[in-house]
């Protein structure tokens, strides 16, 4: 069983940009572990010398050619803002 | 249910005003998000004006609402993206509306398309077509049931482990998800890139060859896409069918399992070859599954901060707090739970011991794949180990709810396309599907294959 402490929990909260409430922490801590638990059965598998799968069709580089092509005006972009002024998106005080 | 025939010898405004009738007296099945009615109307008078027609000029359908669509909001099923209006339409929608097909709403799902049974939805669960106090499956349950009620004759929805397929079973219709790459995502709410499909439902196979071969093809906007190969064939010859073992063992329900073997009798009948083929690797899938499917949704939806859009959480003094709380208010528990498993499985130290070896573990498992098709053209298997289950039975505990993708993930890891059929039903009249898995871009043969044995019946 994969133990996770309620420290790990809000670790992983932080990492993953997540505000957490006191009462989520330990149905989570629970969640998680399990399922960690489950997918740790791969490691029955013997994968040495094996290759990993990371895209099943191989996509290769696409080029285009570097011309300025029609795009989305910035008016529409800053008018899906859910704050903005004067043309600008407008979030708090990051300094 | 209805075909696209059904529609084709009325006027679009006649089509799109039954359809949209036939949405609201359903809405106690809770099956849209939104109604585009209004855009809906003014582009089927513009079709009916027109004298050139479309393949699909004045067909109603429906988008399951991760779609980017115009004329209503595209939420995701997510508090997140409640009040979101897209700023531009997904490939395949562009596609459909060239030639005709006019989109009249948006379909719920299981928030961001994480679940199997819709009921992870902002806007509520959506009930069975069949029996309102079961699952509609998911997480494209929405389109599933809006299918199978004959709302719309076709419906879009996407298949990132079995969420086309698992509810077309669900509700007894044709849910086709399409080789990997086949369809451009552009537009699309991304959830894993890796796996990520569109595809369609449809009460007929032929329904279907027409809907992929207008939404199939290469865009420059989605680099996986290939080169347009889907052609609709038929089936001239006895083909070697393989019932995958693995698959049919004694936790699969009974009536599941019958389903299948009334199925491979049909084939045997048809004249094809129907045998037993083994893929031990199969029952790893899920594990490998549940760490790369969460892997690439915690980066996917690490763009969802609230700021460019989205709705924001109030009194934020920080802009970590305001992605925080937005984070925290905006997405689902079951949202949440994968994009932390993400975190872990991504973090340092853990990383080759999950990501690379349950990426390793994909590689063993197209192995395997592959070899059983250098003999068989199709693999014959159950859909979900059960039918529809009852609403809030699975809620609680996620491993019962991800052991129903059990038997949808393994084409999803390898890319392969795969459909789900409807067969039979179950002595409550609860509709079940069997799954069709076939080499990749070999999507056209399997719709052959359910045609061939739709005609017969």
């Amino acid at each position: 069983m994969t133990q996770l402490s309620r420290e790990d929990v809000r670790g992983l909260a932080r990492l993953s940009g997540l505000v957490v409430s006191d009462d989520e922490v330990e149905r989570l801590r629970t969640d998680i572990g399990a399922i960690l638990t489950y997918v740790k059965q791969l490691d029955e598998l013997d994968t040495s010398g094996v290759e990993p799968t990371y895209q099943v069709n191989n996509p290769t580089t696409v080029w285009r050619s570097d011309v300025v092509e029609a795009s989305l005006s910035g008016d529409a972009l800053v008018k899906m803002a859910p704050d903005s002024t004067q043309n600008q998106i407008k979030v708090p005080k990051v300094l | 249910m209805s075909t696209i025939s059904d529609y084709q010898n009325n006027s679009a405004v006649e089509n799109v005003t039954q359809a949209i009738m036939a949405a609201k007296s359903h809405e106690s099945y809770n099956i849209l998000i939104s109604l585009t009615e209004e855009r809906a109307l003014a582009k089927a008078r513009e079709i009916d004006a027109n004298p050139k027609k479309g393949k699909l000029a004045g067909i109603p359908f429906i988008a399951k609402d991760n779609f980017l669509a115009f004329g209503a909001s595209t939420t995701a099923a997510a508090k997140l993206l409640e009040t979101f209006e897209a700023p531009l339409q997904a490939a395949a929608i562009e596609k459909l509306e060239a030639e005709g097909a006019i989109c009249i709403g948006k379909s719920n799902l299981d928030a961001f398309a994480h679940g199997g049974s819709t009921e992870n939805s902002y806007f509520g669960p959506t009930k069975n077509a069949y029996d309102q106090s079961k699952v509609a499956g998911g997480s494209s349950g929405g389109s599933a049931v809006a299918t199978a009620l004959g709302i719309v004759p076709f419906a879009l929805g996407t298949d990132t482990g079995g969420s086309i397929r698992q509810p077309a079973s669900f509700n007894g219709v044709i849910g086709v998800k399409p080789t990997y790459g086949m369809v451009s995502r552009f537009g699309v709410v991304a959830m894993a890139s890796g796996t990520d499909c569109i595809g369609c439902f449809t009460s007929t196979a032929e329904d279907a060859e027409l809907v992929c071969s207008i939404i199939a093809g290469k865009d420059a906007k989605d680099m996986t896409t290939l080169e347009d190969y889907f052609v609709p064939t038929t089936i001239e010859q006895s083909l070697k069918i393989g019932i995958i073992k693995e698959l049919m063992t004694d936790d699969v329900d009974q009536s599941v399992r019958d389903a299948v073997a009334a199925y491979a009798d049909r084939m045997r009948a048809a004249g094809h070859t129907v045998e037993e083929v083994s893929l031990p690797i199969i029952k790893y899938s899920l594990a490998m599954y549940y760490i790369i499917v969460p892997a690439e949704i915690s980066s996917n939806l690490a763009r969802y901060d609230a700021v460019r859009y989205g709705t924001r959480a109030k009194n934020t003094k920080t802009l970590t707090e305001l992605y925080g709380k937005s984070r925290h208010e905006g997405f689902m528990p079951e949202n949440k739970r994968r994009i932390m498993i993400g975190s872990y499985v991504l973090s340092s130290g853990y990383y080759d011991a999950y990501y690379v070896q349950a990426q390793k573990a994909r590689t063993l498992l197209i192995k395997a794949f592959n070899e059983q098709f250098s003999s068989f053209d199709v693999l014959l298997s159950p859909v979900a180990p059960t039918p529809a289950f009852s609403l809030g039975k699975n809620t609680t505990d996620p491993i019962k709810m991800y052991l129903e993708d059990a038997m949808t993930v393994p084409a999803s890891l390898a890319g392969l396309p795969a459909i789900s059929v409807p067969v039979g039903a179950t002595s409550e009249g609860l509709p079940i599907g069997v799954q069709l898995i076939a080499k990749a871009k070999n999507d056209a043969l399997l719709l052959a294959v359910a045609k061939s044995l739709e005609e017969k019946l």
